[in-house]
């Protein structure tokens, strides 16, 4: 079996009185590419948003590479011990939002070379040489000088998306990457999405695109009110449903 | 109309344009650390920062220039421990009260524009600075930082053209700036009309300047506002 690339041990979240995650567990190995699926508000985006402590999770560990990060607590609430790894592991985890959260005063370029050259330190001409080659790869290197505002969305995702690779992430998280986009430029993002898994990248995956989780990954979980209510892969879990409530979800998902 | 007059005039006035710039200059240079200073604790969420910072701005955005410069001219002045401390060569001097006067001014209303150009970055560009792995330091410099400054161009260029206009009230104590040494040309002639009529084309040509200066680096800071640029005929010639 393949080292574990990323984990989570028991992860709980809550906003206020609201419980958005009630003990989540999950281990993704070298190559896993997991979607994470469930109605709005189950917890399947602030699940992924706490891998990366863009949300700090209540209790629980991350283990990034074998790197636990540290927590404590500080005037009744918990927060990272040390920030330097925080960035640190976050460096390592490449994130696509569903807006696409591309820095509108950097062209296109820039975006992708930023954190290559300002946080990893790498030399400029190198980075810049390996931006090239990821926005040939997501089909916009003729859009390397322009601003984000003049790209279309699907476009925007998929510089988002090269941003992320550039970092030479060892986990890429996507959450809802394809949620803000016309119905037409869908398609053109969720294939760059497949491509990377067949690469054998290890990702996670928020989506509401259920033919697509089914097809891509090598795993699929299924969250309700903050559990992992079923989980499988998707080929056993998609025919025959372990449980009624997945039963239901995938049947009303199927008819949108 | 008296063109040698006008121009005699003119010639009498233009010695009080530096010091016009100088007050300008150092009170919006100062006043600029304020004003930061001061949007740091607005936005710092702690209320024993929040509220003094607050109370500064309310205070001097909320009573007039002239009473401010009067306080701190005639007003500091009764007060033995201003007299008796390091600062007094500098308080007692007219031309310092007025800088001191309207630096204080100038960090206020500054200390708003900042505090709303930093609030207008997009919460989703932070979050994907966060993402990056950028270290706060990073993430203000790269990101923020240049976000912020666009957005408070416009609104800081009309604060910089109101100082200019202000400078006007350090001639109510002895300073001989441009409205000072129009006064002196006016009362000594009695041609209010005329004198100040220059004095006014003055104002306006250093503000005509400032205007666009700042337009100027406003484009030149916002590529990304402008129509995208058509595809290079180098490229197309090359694709074909």
């Amino acid at each position: 079996m393949p080292d574990i690339a990323v984990e989570t041990r028991n992860l709980s979240k809550r906003f206020g009185s609201n419980e958005v995650l009630k003990g989540i567990s999950l281990a993704a190995h070298e190559g896993d590419v997991i979607s994470i699926i469930g109605a709005s508000g189950s917890g399947k985006s602030t699940f992924l948003r706490c891998i990366n402590f863009l949300e700090t999770p209540d209790s629980g560990d991350v283990i990034v590479a074998g790197e636990k990060v540290e927590m404590r607590q500080r005037g009744g609430r918990v927060e990272p011990a040390d920030r330097q790894q925080i960035d640190r592991i976050r460096s390592s985890l490449g994130m696509v939002f569903q807006n696409f959260n591309l820095w509108s005063h950097m062209t296109i370029l820039e975006n992708i070379i930023e954190a290559p050259i300002h946080v990893q330190k790498r030399p400029r001409a190198e980075a810049i040489e390996e931006a090239e080659a990821f926005l040939a790869k997501v089909g916009i290197a003729e859009k390397r000088d322009h601003y984000p505002a003049h790209l279309s969305g699907g476009q925007q995702q998929r510089a988002a998306i090269a941003r992320a690779l550039a970092m030479r992430p060892a986990v890429m998280l996507f959450d809802e990457p394809t949620s803000a986009l016309d119905p037409e430029l869908v398609g053109e993002v969720l294939r760059v999405i497949r491509a990377l898994a067949e690469e054998g990248r290890t990702m996670l995956l928020v989506t509401h695109e259920m033919k697509f989780a089914r097809e891509v990954s090598s795993r699929a979980i299924f969250l309700h009110q903050g559990r992992i209510e079923c989980e499988g892969a998707p080929r056993d879990i998609f025919t025959r449903p372990p449980n009624e409530r997945f039963a239901q979800f995938i049947a009303n998902s199927a008819m949108h | 109309m008296d063109i040698a007059f006008l121009w005699s005039t003119l010639l009498a006035i233009l010695p009080g344009v530096p010091t016009t710039l100088k007050l300008t200059a150092i009170s919006v240079f100062i006043g600029l650390f304020l004003a930061l200073a001061l949007a740091a604790m607005r936005l710092s969420g702690h209320p024993l920062l929040v509220l003094p910072a607050r109370a500064y701005v309310f205070v001097f955005r909320g009573t007039p220039l002239l009473v401010q410069i009067y306080l701190i001219y005639y007003g500091l002045a009764q007060f033995s421990v201003v007299r008796e401390s390091l600062l007094w060569p500098f308080l007692r001097e007219a031309y310092w009260c007025a800088i001191l006067a309207l630096t204080l001014n100038t960090g206020a209303y500054a200390s708003e524009i900042v505090r709303g150009g930093l609030q207008s970055v997009p919460f989703g560009q932070i979050e994907a600075a966060r993402a990056a792995g950028m270290s706060r330091l990073v993430m203000f410099r790269r990101i923020v930082a240049p976000l912020a400054i666009r957005q408070a161009l416009p609104g800081y260029s009309n604060e910089l053209i109101l100082m200019i206009k202000s400078t006007s009230l350090a001639s109510i104590i002895t300073i001989f700036e441009i409205s000072g040494l129009a006064y002196k040309v006016a009362s000594e002639t009695y041609r209010y009309i005329e004198v100040f009529f220059v004095a006014g084309l003055i104002y306006l040509s250093l503000n005509f300047a400032i205007t666009r200066a700042i337009q100027a680096l406003e484009h030149w800071l916002s590529p990304h506002l402008r129509p995208a640029p058509a595809t290079p005929l180098l490229n197309e010639l090359k694709a074909v």
